[in-house]
């Protein structure tokens, strides 16, 4: 690689690895570059085969007992490391909790630009990775690239689709690199329920908003989204504040393309519609005719939810059933 | 523990932040200014470490291309026992890399600290990586995504909100550590307050001050274009004379939309 200067591309969760890895093997193909995957863990060498499948020529494999856990020192130091000795012209890492700050140190090591967060990339004449991001809290969208190598980006789950796994050729390199001692111990780890719906995958999404005044109300909404095969969403502050949720939708949350969003109680504050500016259709119901919301719906209903959703019920089990 | 430093960012409420039509530009000339949301969250958290465990002393680091001491006024009243502005016009044209290194420089020249408390990301640019790159450039254990610290004699401890986990995490001071906004409420600061802080010290350094050489704040990325995006959306107003007719038109619409029904 250090004749053919590619792409390497890293996140500790194996499902954005493999979007990641979707996205990278566009790029690498236009730029005629090499792809490279890293896989660091320990016991890991099982999934190298997968990433060939979705796309790179080439694993990395930093298998080590030392690498058990994510931390950011040695994680960092490995990737470092690859970086000085294959001289990658850009790195792509998943942007998780983790993968964010491990790419702002890499990029700082290597004084180097990050572009972290990219919903889209494109590559311009002079084969520089264009990045787009959104940024001033929703209310634009910045077109940025790199003035110097290797160029770094941070990719959010979800933004790509996973590639279709296909037999392909590619080679495992046992990357052998002396491992870092972490600064940090970690005391102890408590798992979180996650969901196993991905409301990035809803056709349709109904979605509430501090209108809605109790959490028994949410029935409403869940009523609604099963007759229309879809799944309910929500603002930050019912989760945040509330804690009725432990998710959201939005600029900080989860960023959604439903082909239809029913936006119902909710004002559309500018970090609420970052998140769902990718929806085929969206409807508004909010009792305040001057609620931001009816900016960017293409249907608004001025009313109060608690009327306009039973009736909703009604209208479409009429109509689908 | 001796001293806490945090760092503040002076930005753009975005809440207020207009754009013009008919370009899509955003008007930032003259945009109002705060401290960034997430900041607030860690200069509250160093409060109330100091009102824990005592003589404490915060200072607050702001690196502006802009004059930002009326908001420095906020982060004193709110209980900050000095602020450190840093200012420049040539600090326009920066970028994370330069943040950060620019930071460190000022965080060496003031000396001695136990812990670095700054906002995982920030209200205008949402980047959040000044944090990480600022742990890296002064070589601190650094402790991400927080949102729940206590200091135990010479370390800290704290909780990390992870995607499907929550870690707790411990280091040995100096450290630093990057807040979430659910780390705590931010006070507001009481008029008492705000006049008892009009005593406290704003320093103001500029580049020359900490001899920062120029080509070290180069811009490692370049932005293309800053645009609102562009909404292509009907905006057509569902009416009638009850619900129940305002909902079945609702549904006709949808139908022929195409995005319900078989
Ligand atoms: C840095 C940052 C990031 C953020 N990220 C996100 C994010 O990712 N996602 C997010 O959602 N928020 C985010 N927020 C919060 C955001 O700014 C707003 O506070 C939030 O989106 C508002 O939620 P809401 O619309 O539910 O509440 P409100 O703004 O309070 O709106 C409630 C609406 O309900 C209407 N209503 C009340 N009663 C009824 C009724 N009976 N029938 C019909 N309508 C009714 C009201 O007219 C009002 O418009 C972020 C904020 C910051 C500062």
């Amino acid at each position: 690689m250090s004749e053919n200067k590619g792409i390497i591309v890293y996140s500790e969760k194996h499902d954005l690895l493999l979007e990641i890895l979707g996205k990278g093997r566009e790029i690498a193909d236009k730029l005629q570059k090499e792809l490279a995957a890293v896989l660091i863990g320990y016991g890991v060498q099982g999934k190298a085969n997968e990433l060939i499948k979705h796309g790179a020529d080439k694993v990395f494999l930093i298998d080590n007992h030392a690498l058990t856990s994510f931390q950011i020192e040695p994680y960092l130091n490995v990737l470092h490391s690859l970086a000085t000795k294959y001289k990658p012209e850009t790195v792509l890492i998943g942007s998780t909790r983790n993968g964010k700050p491990l790419a702002a140190r890499l990029a700082t090591r290597l004084q180097t630009g990050c572009i972290p967060d990219c919903n889209r990339l494109s590559v311009d004449e002079e084969g520089r990775l264009v990045c787009e991001r959104i940024t001033y809290g929703g209310t634009a969208i910045a077109k940025i690239t790199f003035k110097t190598k290797p160029q770094i980006a941070t990719i959010p789950p979800r933004t790509f689709e996973k590639p279709q796994p296909k037999e392909r050729n590619g080679q495992i390199i046992n990357f052998d690199v002396k491992i870092e001692t972490p600064k940090t111990e970690i005391v102890e780890t408590k798992p979180l329920e996650v969901s196993a719906v991905r409301i990035e995958d809803a056709d349709v999404i109904v979605s509430c908003g501090r209108g809605l005044e109790k959490k028994e109300d949410i029935v409403l909404l869940e009523e609604l989204a099963q007759i229309l095969n879809g799944q309910v969403g929500n603002t930050r502050p019912l989760a945040e504040d509330r804690k009725w949720f432990t998710e959201w939708v939005g600029l900080s949350g989860h960023k959604v393309k439903p082909k239809l969003y029913i936006a119902c109680g909710i004002s559309g504050v500018i970090q609420h519609v970052a998140g769902i500016r990718d929806a085929k259709l969206i409807v508004a119901i909010n009792k305040d005719e001057n609620a931001p919301i009816f900016e960017v719906a293409d249907y608004g209903v001025v009313g109060n939810l608690y009327e306009i959703l039973p009736a909703l019920k009604e209208a479409l089990k009429k109509q689908l059933q | 523990m001796n001293r806490i430093i945090v760092c503040l960012k002076q930005a753009i409420d975005v809440s207020q932040l207009k754009v013009d039509p008919a370009t899509r530009q955003l008007i930032t000339a003259g945009a109002a200014k705060k401290i960034s949301d997430f900041d607030k969250n860690a200069l509250e958290e160093a409060i109330r470490i100091k009102e824990k465990i005592g003589n404490i002393e915060i200072l607050t680091v702001t690196v502006t291309a802009e004059d930002a001491k009326t908001v420095l006024r906020e982060a004193l009243a709110m209980g900050a026992d000095k602020a450190y502005m840093v200012n420049d016009p040539s600090f326009k044209d920066i970028d994370t890399l330069g943040t950060a290194y620019i930071l460190a420089e000022t965080i060496k020249k003031i000396g001695n600290f136990d812990l670095i408390l700054c906002g995982e990301t920030s209200l205008d640019s949402f980047s959040g990586l000044v944090s990480s790159r600022l742990a890296e450039l002064l070589g601190l254990p650094q402790i991400t995504s927080v949102r729940k610290i206590s200091v135990e004699g010479d370390a800290v401890s704290a909780e990390r909100a992870l995607e499907d986990s929550i870690e707790t995490v411990k280091a040995k001071t100096p450290a630093l550590i990057a807040v979430t906004r659910e780390i705590n409420q931010p006070r507001i600061p009481s008029l008492m307050m705000i006049m008892k802080a009009s005593k406290k010290e704003i320093i103001t350094w500029t580049a020359a001050d900490l001899n920062l050489p120029r080509e070290k704040l180069d811009m490692k990325i370049e932005v293309k274009e800053v645009l609102a995006p562009k909404t292509e959306r009907k905006r057509v107003k569902i009416t009638g004379e009850s619900a129940q007719e305002i909902a079945e038109r609702l549904v006709k619409a949808l139908m022929e939309e195409g995005v319900i029904g078989r």
